[in-house]
C-alpha cells in the first residue's frame, strides 16, 4: 500500500530523517514509536506530501506523492500533530469544505458528513463554533477530516496527545474500528499507547529505522534469556551450589534477606520459562530448600524500545 | 478550486475583514459622488473613481492580510497540502473568492452612474469604462497583496507591508520627477536596484554565488548597455519608476481612453504575483 524508499530529510545541517525504508501492507494498524524529536511527524508529513523529502521516495497505492500528487493524496486522510482546523468554523462547515475539497459528489456529502460525525461522535457539537470546543472535541473534529471520503490510508499524528484518559480510551476505540478496514498508520511516543492498538510497530530513532515488526516478535527477540527471580529459604552462600548443575546458567544475583531467606535473580540461556522454572524448582527441592516466591521476568517492549534508541545515541561515539 | 472559493467566501463574511472593506470603498464612493457629482454638479462618474484610488491604500491590507498568513499561523496549510489540490487550485481558489468580495461594492458603485442620469447628462461610456479599470486596478493590488500574505505568518506584518507597498506605488510617480534625469544618474540608480535585487536573492536563496551572478548579469549588462549608448540612458530611471506605478495606469483610463495596454498590464501584473504566491506556498514545503 505504501512504500518507503530511502527517504532522508536535512535541515540545514540537521538530518531529520536518514535512509529510511519500509512496507505498509494494506488494513493494518501500524505504529510509529519514537523518543521525541525522532523524525515521526517529519516522516508523517512527507508520507502526506505536507513537506517535501531531500531525498528519497514516497509512493502511495503505486502514485508518487510529488509526481502523481492528486492521485496520492486522495488514498490518505492526515490528521497532522496540530489539527488543522478553521476556529472560526463550526464542524459541519468545516468537514463541508473538506468533503468537497476531497472531491466529493455534492449530493453524498450530507450522508458523509452524518456518517463520520457518528463515527467520531461529534454531533452533540456539529454546530458550534470549533474555537469553543475542548481539545478532545478538537482532535475529533480532526479525526472525523481524516476519515471523511473514505481513504483507503489514515495517517494520524499523535492522536491521542493532550486528551484525558477517558478520551484516550475513546480515541483508541475508534483506531481499532477504524483498523477493522482500513490502514491506519498513528505516531506516539507512549509505549503502551502502540501496543494496545498497533498489529506493527516501527520504531524510529534519530530519523533511522531500528526495528519493525508485530509487539509479540519484538519481545520475544529480546527473549532470547530467561530471567527469573525467586526468594527462597537458604543461606546465601549455598546458593551457588545449589543452582551449580543447572545448564545453560549465565548469571547469578543473590542478596541476603534478614530472615534467613535470600533473594535471587537468576538468567538462563536457551531455556522457555517453563524449563527454566522447573529446573529451578527441582534443584532447590534436592538441596531441600523451600522456594517462597517465583517470578518470570519478561523482556517488556518497555525495555526493547530503550535499548533500540540507547543504541542508537551510543553509535555516534564509536 | 471551487472548495477554496467557496470556503474563502464565507469565511470572509464571518469574519470582520469583508465588511471592512466594502464598507470603506462605499464610504469613499459615497463621499466623492456627493463632492463631484452632487454639489459641483459635474457629469464625470470617472472623477469620483480617479479620486477614490487611494482608498486602495487602506482595503487592499485590510482584505487580503489574513488570506494566506492567518493559514500558515494556525497551521490550516498542511490541511491544504494534504487535500488532493494543487497549490494553483488553492491560490486561485482564494484570490477569485476575494475578486467576488471586491466586485459585491462594486456592483453597488456602478449604480451610482445610472442613478446620476436621473439628474443630468451622465457619460454612461467613461463612467463604466473607468469602474472596469478601477476593477482591473483592483484585481492587480490584490494580487500584489496576496503574494505578501504568502510570505508572512503575521496578519499584522501582511497588512503594514502590504500598505508601505501600494504607499509606494501611489507616490512613486510623484517620487520619478525628484529623481535625475541625467544618463548617469539613471545608470547609478538602475545599478543600485541590481544590487538590492542581488541582495533580495541572497536573503531567499542564502545561495552567494548565486546573488553574486545576479548581481554581476544586471548590474554588468546595464553597465556594458551604457558604455554602447550612454543617451539612451537619459530619463530612463524616472520613466522606469512611472511605468511601475499601477495608479499612472489608471489615470490614462480615467481620462477617457479605454486603452487595452492599461488591461493587459494590470492583468500581467496580477498574474505575475499570483504566480509567486503559488510558488511561495510551494516554497514553504521545502524549507519549513
Amino acid at each position: 500500500m505504501i512504500e518507503v524508499n530511502h527517504l532522508c530529510k536535512r535541515y540545514g545541517n540537521h538530518t531529520a530523517v536518514w535512509d529510511l525504508s519500509f512496507h505498509i501492507e494494506k488494513g493494518q494498524i501500524y505504529g510509529f514509536l519514537g523518543p521525541n524529536g525522532a523524525g515521526k511527524s517529519t516522516t508523517m508529513n512527507i508520507m502526506t506530501g505536507c513537506l517535501a523529502a531531500t531525498s528519497g521516495q514516497v509512493r502511495i497505492g503505486g502514485f508518487d506523492i510529488f509526481e502523481e500528487a492528486q492521485q496520492a493524496k486522495k488514498l490518505i486522510g492526515y490528521l497532522p500533530e496540530q489539527p488543522p482546523l478553521y476556529l472560526d468554523r463550526t464542524p459541519r462547515e468545516y468537514l463541508t469544505f473538506v468533503a468537497r475539497a476531497k472531491g466529493i459528489r455534492e449530493s453524498d456529502i450530507p450522508n458523509q458528513l452524518s456518517h463520520v460525525m457518528a463515527v467520531t461522535q461529534i454531533q452533540d457539537v456539529a454546530d458550534r463554533l470549533i474555537k469553543n470546543l475542548s481539545k478532545g472535541y478538537k482532535q475529533r473534529v480532526g479525526i472525523a477530516q481524516a476519515i471523511l471520503g473514505d481513504p483507503e490510508v489514515i495517517i494520524l499524528d499523535e492522536p491521542t496527545v493532550g486528551l484525558d484518559p477517558r478520551q484516550i480510551t475513546e480515541i483508541r476505540e475508534l483506531i481499532q474500528q477504524l483498523g477493522k478496514d482500513h490502514t491506519v498508520i498513528l505516531s506516539s511516543h507512549i509505549l503502551s499507547e502502540v501496543q494496545a492498538v498497533c498489529q506493527t510497530i516501527l520504531i524510529i530513532s534519530k530519523g533511522k529505522l531500528v526495528a519493525c515488526d508485530s509487539p509479540e516478535n519484538l519481545e520475544r527477540l529480546f527473549a532470547g534469556t530467561a530471567t527469573v527471580n525467586l526468594v527462597a529459604e537458604a543461606p546465601e552462600k549455598n546458593i551457588r551450589g545449589i543452582l551449580q548443575d543447572i545448564s545453560g546458567l549465565v548469571g547469578i544475583h543473590t542478596k541476603p534477606m534478614d530472615d534467613g531467606c535470600c533473594q535471587v535473580q537468576v538468567e538462563l540461556e536457551g531455556h522457555d520459562d517453563r524449563k527454566a522454572c522447573r529446573d529451578l524448582f527441582f534443584a532447590f527441592s534436592r538441596a531441600n530448600c523451600p522456594i517462597l516466591q517465583m517470578s518470570v521476568a519478561k523482556a517488556s517492549l518497555e525495555d526493547i524500545f530503550l535499548e533500540l534508541t540507547q543504541e542508537e545515541k551510543e553509535e555516534p561515539a564509536k | 478550486m471551487k472548495a477554496v472559493l467557496r470556503h474563502e467566501l464565507s469565511s470572509c463574511f464571518t469574519n470582520l475583514s469583508g465588511y471592512v472593506f466594502g464598507a470603506f470603498l462605499l464610504l469613499f464612493a459615497g463621499i466623492y459622488t456627493m463632492v463631484y457629482n452632487l454639489q459641483s454638479a459635474t457629469t464625470n462618474f470617472e472623477y469620483v473613481l480617479g479620486s477614490m484610488s487611494f482608498v486602495f491604500l487602506i482595503i487592499v491590507p485590510i482584505l487580503t492580510m489574513r488570506v494566506l498568513a492567518e493559514e500558515r499561523r494556525q497551521k490550516t496549510d498542511q490541511l491544504l497540502y494534504s487535500l488532493p489540490l494543487s497549490m494553483t487550485q488553492v491560490v486561485l481558489g482564494k484570490y477569485l473568492a476575494l475578486l467576488t468580495m471586491f466586485l459585491i461594492p462594486l456592483a453597488i458603485i456602478s449604480l451610482y452612474p445610472i442613478i446620476l442620469t436621473a439628474y443630468g447628462n451622465m457619460n454612461l461610456a467613461a463612467a463604466f469604462s473607468s469602474i472596469a479599470g478601477f476593477f482591473c486596478l483592483g484585481a492587480a493590488l490584490i494580487a500584489v497583496g496576496m503574494y505578501i500574505s504568502s510570505i508572512t505568518e503575521s496578519q499584522a506584518v501582511a497588512a503594514g507591508l502590504c500598505f508601505v507597498v501600494m504607499l509606494v506605488d501611489y507616490f512613486i510617480a510623484d517620487l520619478a520627477s525628484m529623481a535625475s534625469v541625467t544618463a548617469f544618474g539613471s545608470l547609478s540608480m538602475l545599478v543600485l536596484c541590481a544590487l538590492i535585487i542581488s541582495g533580495i536573492v541572497y536573503l531567499m536563496t542564502k545561495n552567494g554565488f548565486a546573488s553574486l551572478m545576479c548581481a554581476a548579469v544586471l548590474a554588468g549588462g546595464t553597465m556594458v548597455a551604457y558604455a554602447f549608448d550612454s543617451s539612451a540612458f537619459e530619463g530612463l530611471f524616472p520613466a522606469i519608476m512611472e511605468k511601475l506605478s499601477l495608479f499612472e495606469w489608471f489615470y490614462v483610463l480615467i481620462d477617457g481612453v479605454f486603452d487595452l495596454r492599461c488591461v493587459v498590464f494590470f492583468l500581467s501584473v496580477a498574474g505575475v504575483f499570483l504566480f509567486l504566491s503559488v510558488q511561495s506556498m510551494e516554497k514553504r514545503r521545502w524549507s519549513e
